[in-house]
């Protein structure tokens, strides 16, 4: 992991210092709401529905068993609302139909940050302290600037990768730190960075998605991809680049962004993304961002070209970690134990195939925990079970752990030796459900039981389906298949690329839910990138689960065998396209009509 | 401009006396003009306003950066509009050389954001020296 240096730990002092001025200035009146809020926002203090919410940066997704064990700390001692904020919200909801709402828990995102939902404001500064006395804070996390920047989960550990992204990734964290003229952008800001040949971070999806490749002579460069965007306008990104040399992506960026800081809308929030810029502009934005990088490498002399020694300097922080637990040779013993007990235990079996991938170190594999259970929303996280997942970072991973896109923790060093004892000790954790890509590893927004955005709940749309989907052998019947769940259309549950995507809609103050099919991410099994098409007019809450399980039903029906294999959910989609699904969910609508 | 000259604040009085004793030519650009439009103006004058109406909107920084680094303008580059306390520092960073504070703020609090940070990662119009890490200690733990 990158190791920060006093330079970077007094940074992030410095920030909380800052933060907590302005939260005074603010609450001695000094500094008007209008004024504070893009300020929290920029440190990542939300207002939602009942409650503030912090946002926390994990950059690239990597965590360290000490950060998660101050993560489980927040988590534990700030939680909590008062109780006067907690009676009102339970009242709200309840009269939604929602019946449990945590406390003391963190969440995970899509963009791979956390998330806590119920900390008052008056400890807000408190926290960031916290934060920063582990390297951690919550810079650019939200407002209209660069904001996290995410990655590969698998970065440094893939088989499939090319280069390691984290090292530019970190580049790229400092240099859009604070970066003076970026802080005031149009609208928000995202980038993704992928380095393998699998996209697993849907770079098409980002504002600016960056995969790294090699040129035919060899040399690392990037592809470059603008304008990439979900919202109420889902768009993929064009391809500025197919290749740009890797010491040019950050002058190439900020090209790229001055100007979508000059010309991007202002007018209308909705139109404000670069994505608008890039589709009303068309190759005279493209035009324009070449003009001014040439400007930037001729005139102003390339000065955020990346030095050989700086990109060595930082790639030094990435190196295998030497620990014993990963330096070990293969055991035989402990891997005749393993597969002995696997041969016994469906779901230690099941959780190797669904939950442990090859890692590019023979003696290495990389573990996937499962947040996706029971009586728990997709990416939650109470206090203990952060503590659980630090220890077991700590004596599995080499104290290293990550969070993914599709929220869930990886553990990416675990020798093959310790795969038996990791998942005893997960599965001791409620971490290991070996459900992996399967539909209860779902995607799901916090929803209109926090968001203030939200149309509608998404949390219990989770919940129904994964109660109906308990058994293993029916869902690994069914196959891989991507279900996204987002609450309104600004898509945090990433609806659009879900091969099946729920999006939650108002409707005279009801919550309804409409349904899209074959939208795709980017991944290989996916297909190239694109938004999901809308079966028909929504669904009633009560209606959405009897719809899941016809669109199943009508796939398991329909796929066609595919050499060796049968056709993914996903796949027959494409063949087949959305009229027999269409059918299939329209006669719930008339069943639930007929019963109601 | 040398790393040791600092943004001068200045008041909406002192702005509007400037404003009329302006001996040579003063250029406000409107936060959506494109700076090399207006470059030979801008050759001459003595003073460039960049207007923030809201502070959100931050088309005003790279304006700033175009006047210094792209048309190497040398004069005095004033903020005006809608300035706070807290972005005079992302303000000095771009290139600007002054600010009209709005009525009612504190020096002393705006002065207080301009020494918070001892340094910043990315080089600017002030600092043109990114990635150079000699002063930034080591990444050993």
């Amino acid at each position: 992991m990158y190791q920060y240096t006093e330079f970077d730990q007094s940074f992030v002092r410095s920030r909380a210092a800052q933060f907590r001025d302005q939260l005074e200035r603010w609450q001695s009146g000094k500094l008007s709401e209008d004024d504070f809020r893009p300020l929290r926002l920029q440190n990542g203090w939300y207002v939602q529905r009942h409650a503030p919410m912090l946002r926390v940066a994990i950059p690239y997704g990597e965590l360290s068993s000490r950060q998660l064990r101050m993560l489980a700390r927040i988590a534990r001692e700030y939680d909590e609302p008062e109780a006067e904020v907690y009676r009102l919200a339970s009242e709200a909801q309840r009269k939604l139909g929602t019946v449990r709402l945590p406390t003391n828990y963190a969440h995970f995102t899509t963009r791979t940050n956390v998330q806590f939902n119920w900390i008052p404001l008056s400890k807000a500064a408190d926290v960031m302290d916290l934060l920063a006395s582990v390297d951690m804070h919550g810079i650019q996390t939200s407002g209209n600037c660069i904001r996290n920047i995410s990655c590969d989960e698998r970065a440094g550990v893939a088989p499939d990768e090319i280069a390691d992204p984290r090292p530019f990734a970190e580049i790229m964290r400092q240099w859009t730190t604070l970066h003076p003229e970026f802080a005031f952008l149009p609208r928000k800001f995202k980038i993704a960075i992928t380095g393998a040949s699998e996209d697993r971070a849907a770079t098409d999806w980002h504002d600016v998605g960056l995969r790294l490749l090699r040129n035919e002579a060899g040399e690392l460069g990037f592809r470059v991809t603008v304008g990439g965007g979900m919202g109420r306008t889902p768009v993929i990104g064009t391809v500025l680049r197919e290749f740009l040399p890797w010491q040019h992506i950050m002058n190439y960026i900020e090209a790229v962004v001055r100007v979508y800081n000059q010309y991007g809308r202002r007018d209308n929030k909705y139109k404000a993304r670069i994505k608008i810029l890039v589709k009303a502009e068309g190759q005279r934005y493209i035009d324009g961002v070449e003009e001014e990088f040439r400007q930037i490498v001729e005139h102003d002399g390339g000065p955020h070209t990346i030095p050989l020694a700086e990109l060595e300097r930082v790639s030094a922080c990435f190196a295998l970690p030497s620990r014993p637990s990963v330096d070990a040779p293969i055991d035989l013993e402990a891997i005749a134990t393993s597969n002995a007990v696997a041969l016994e235990t469906p779901q230690f079996e099941r959780w190797l195939q669904r939950n442990v991938s090859p890692h590019r170190n023979q003696r290495l594999r990389i573990v996937t925990l499962s947040f996706k259970r029971l009586l728990q929303a997709p990416g939650d996280a109470s206090a203990e079970q952060l503590d659980r997942v630090a220890d077991l970072a700590e004596r599995f991973s080499a104290g290293e752990a990550r969070v993914t896109h599709t929220q869930n923790v990886v553990l990416p060093w675990v020798h093959v030796n310790d795969l038996l004892p990791l998942w005893q000790a997960a599965r001791e954790a409620g971490l290991a459900s070996a459900n992996v890509n399967l539909l209860t590893d779902m995607i799901a927004c916090p929803g209109g039981d926090f968001c203030a955005l939200a149309n509608a709940r998404s949390i219990p749309v989770a919940e129904a389906i994964t109660e109906r989907y308990q058994d293993l052998d029916e869902l690994n019947d069914i196959g891989d298949i991507d279900l996204h769940i987002s609450g309104c259309i600004n898509s945090c549950g990433h609806h659009h690329s879900g091969h099946i995507g729920i999006l939650g809609v108002d409707k005279d103050g009801k919550e309804w839910y409409q349904v899209t099919l074959g939208g795709s991410d980017g991944s290989h099994a996916s297909g190239r990138a694109q938004a999901g098409k809308v079966i028909g007019p929504s669904f009633s809450a009560a209606e959405v689960p009897e719809v899941i399980d016809a669109l199943l039903s009508a796939y398991l029906d329909i796929r066609a065998t595919v050499g060796e294999r049968r056709e993914s959910f996903v796949e027959t989609v494409r063949r087949a396209g959305i009229e027999p699904f269409r059918t299939a969910a329209d006669r719930v609508r008339t069943l639930m009509e007929k019963t109601a | 401009m040398n790393g040791s000259t600092r943004i001068r604040l200045i008041t909406l009085a002192e702005h509007a006396s400037d404003a009329s004793n302006a001996s040579r030519q003063v250029v406000s650009l409107a936060n959506d003009a494109d700076p090399a439009e207006q470059k030979e103006l801008i050759a001459t004058a003595a003073r460039v306003e960049l207007h923030f109406p809201n502070f959100t909107d931050g088309r005003a920084y790279s304006q700033a950066y175009l006047l210094r680094r792209r048309l190497g303008f040398k004069g005095d580059l004033r903020a005006t509009g809608d300035v706070l306390v807290d972005q005079l520092i992302q303000m000095e960073r771009t290139g600007f050389s002054s600010a009209v504070l709005k009525d009612g703020i504190d020096p002393a609090d705006a002065q207080r954001q301009l020494d918070r940070f001892p340094a910043f990662y990315q080089g600017d119009v002030i600092h043109d020296a990114p990635f150079v890490r000699s002063d930034v200690g080591s990444n050993d733990e």
